[in-house]
């Protein structure tokens, strides 16, 4: 148990310094999200009525949770990207030869992606006021413990993928594949209740789907239009996400302990 | 040296798909002793240490390392050894001493001690200067230093070493060669190298001989070398060819015709050669004598020698693959 606790943090501590390292990914965490949180947002409000009963809500607060949802899984599930470099450069190899258990590998990678994912989505948070909303302190911390839930269901799942792919080219071109109906699917730029039938069916299978809307139950808990934003409570959004997520870090442990 | 064998490998097979890379191996090292193996590229050097190492699963057989079957107990086989892979396999975005940091937690060096070990692997590969700057403005030869610094720093009872000086300066090479002695009067680690240069496989106390995933010899150096009989005799003449028969045909030798060099083996060299002047008188270019090389025993062995192009040819592949991914 010790040697488990202490790899998960050695992996995970490797994964934190590199990315503090890189600046140009810092650079580009903040920038992203604020590209479309300003462009699509408000072409987006400009053309898309929402049907609500409450005056004043703009689309940009409903888009708002939903963006920082689209952030943390593109952060998490390319985070697990680094396991392929490692294999790519050698790097895995020293690892795996160590003694040391590989489900805490796994897990060491998923937390480091996880944390810098959150703290992506944690830094999105300073955009609240621009966009017109106000949060509390209860609330922030309420937020950072669903994004970081939120962004280790998702970064367990790219250390699934990950750890079975051979080439930085496939990793990326699966990604790519999966990543753009997990965002689509998520609710994060409409309800799940304005959307047609048989795509509420496809709708309620991704996981993303009730991290956005726990961060709405959340963000939006004190605006006239939460009956409207807000799809399910707050426990049945996090219990469907923890239940994800142990799902997801055990299939990455058990796929890592197999590789040869 | 005690007696005691620490890695015990039985008929040890490895297939991938059709290709058979390891055929069948069986051999013991004994503890503290520098155990080689040479071959040339493609003999299945890196393929037995992956196994022995438990980063490959054997197709057949088995080992013993340190007391531990390598198929049923891989724990206690990775506890026991340390690797230093032929391949590159630093993070090239850490510090020198964040690499080494990092190897020492993964490994659970004690807290207390690991600031002092570090200190010494450093030093040992004079990269102390150098220790605070990102791998990735290392040359090739000080990002192998650190590799077997690295390999050093939990002070394995094994430790593998796949090519350990390959692509580093004669310097270099001896500098390394003479900590590894002295770690084994030291700490009476094992060490198990591979190695494609005769010259380095000299430092082996026991060397086995491995060509086509089979094991043709094994021995110590000069054990090795008596296989071959006596002196090597290079000469060249005007006519090789018909040299070449007078050589069979006076003295009753095997000939080996080498580059534009005809090559045998004589007892006594050195009264040999008044012999060859006389009877060659007039059409003799030049004559060699040296004593036997692990290179002549190979020759010997597989019929064919272990060329300097192929070594140069994994130099270079290594460095391709470093350029490659060293953006
Ligand atoms: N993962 C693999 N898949 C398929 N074939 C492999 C694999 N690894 C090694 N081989 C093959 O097995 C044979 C032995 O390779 P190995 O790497 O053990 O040779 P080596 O003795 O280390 O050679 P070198 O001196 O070039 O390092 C080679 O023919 C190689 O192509
Ligand atoms: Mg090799």
């Amino acid at each position: 148990m010790k040697t488990f606790l202490r790899t998960v943090y050695v992996i995970w501590l490797r994964e934190v310094k590199r990315f503090y390292r890189e600046r140009s990914r810092i650079l580009g965490m903040i920038g992203q999200p604020l590209l479309y949180l300003l462009v699509m947002g408000n072409g987006l409000s400009a053309t898309f009525r929402l049907p609500v009963p409450a005056p004043g809500f703009t689309y940009l607060e409903f888009m708002y949770p939903g963006i920082i949802g689209m952030s943390i899984l593109f952060t998490a599930m390319f985070s697990s990207i680094s396991i392929v470099w490692d294999r790519e450069f050698g790097f895995l190899k020293e690892v795996l030869v160590a003694p040391v258990p590989r489900a805490a590998i796994a897990a060491g990678k998923a937390l480091g992606g996880s944390t810098t994912a959150a703290l992506q989505g944690a830094i999105l948070l300073i955009l609240a006021p621009l966009v017109g909303v106000k949060l509390g302190l209860w609330t922030v911390f309420q937020v950072l413990l669903i994004m970081v839930l939120l962004a280790f269901a998702v970064t367990s799942f790219g250390t699934f993928i990950a750890a079975r792919m051979e080439s930085v080219e496939s990793f990326q071109m699966v990604m790519s594949f999966l990543i753009m109906p997990l965002f689509m699917l998520s609710g994060a730029f409409f309800p799940l209740r304005s959307a047609p039938a048989w795509m509420q069916g496809l709708m309620r299978l991704d996981p993303v789907l009730y991290g956005v809307d726990a961060l709405r139950n959340v963000i939006l808990a004190d605006s006239p239009a939460r009956s409207f934003a807000v799809q399910y409570a707050l426990g049945y959004d996090l219990a469907v996400l923890a239940g994800v997520a142990v799902v997801m870090i055990l299939l990455g442990m058990q796929a890592f302990a197999r590789a040869e | 040296m005690s007696e005691r064998v620490i890695i015990d490998v039985q008929g040890l097979v490895r297939r991938f798909g059709e290709l058979e890379a390891v055929r069948g191996v069986t051999f013991q090292v004994r503890e503290g002793e520098i155990f080689g193996f040479l071959g040339p590229n493609g003999a299945g050097k890196t393929t037995t240490i992956k196994m022995l190492a438990t980063l490959l699963r054997p197709t057949a057989g088995t080992a013993l390392l340190n007391g531990y079957d390598i198929r049923t107990d891989p724990d206690g086989v990775r506890r026991s050894i340390g690797l230093v892979f032929q391949d590159p396999s630093l993070d090239e975005r850490l510090t020198a001493r964040e690499n080494l940091e990092f190897h020492a937690l993964l490994y659970g060096v004690e807290a207390g001690e690991r600031e002092a070990r570090l200190r010494r692997v450093l030093a040992m590969v004079e990269l102390e200067d150098r220790q605070h700057h990102l791998v990735k403005t290392f040359s090739g030869g000080m990002k192998r230093r650190l590799e077997i610094a690295r390999g050093l720093l939990h002070y394995p009872a094994v430790l593998f070493l796949d090519e350990p000086t390959i692509g580093l300066d004669p310097q270099t090479r001896s500098h390394i060669w003479s900590y590894i002695h002295q770690l084994r009067r030291q700490e009476g680690i094992t060490i198990f190298l591979t190695t494609h240069y005769m010259e380095e496989a000299e430092n082996c106390d026991r060397i086995a001989i491995i060509d086509h995933g089979q094991i043709v010899a094994l021995d110590t150096p000069d054990g090795l070398k008596s296989l071959v009989g006596g002196d090597v005799i290079t000469v060249r003449t005007t006519d090789q060819a018909w040299a070449r028969e007078e050589i069979r045909r006076l003295y009753g030798r095997e000939v080996v015709e080498e580059d534009d060099l005809l090559r045998f083996e004589v007892e006594r060299g050195e009264e040999f050669i008044p012999r060859l002047a006389a009877d060659f008188a007039g059409r003799l270019l030049s004559v060699g004598l040296r004593r036997p090389t692990l290179d002549d025993v190979f020759l010997k062995l597989t019929g064919r020698a272990i060329r300097q192009e192929e070594v140069s040819a994994t130099d270079r592949m290594r460095e391709h693959h470093r350029r490659r991914f060293h953006r």
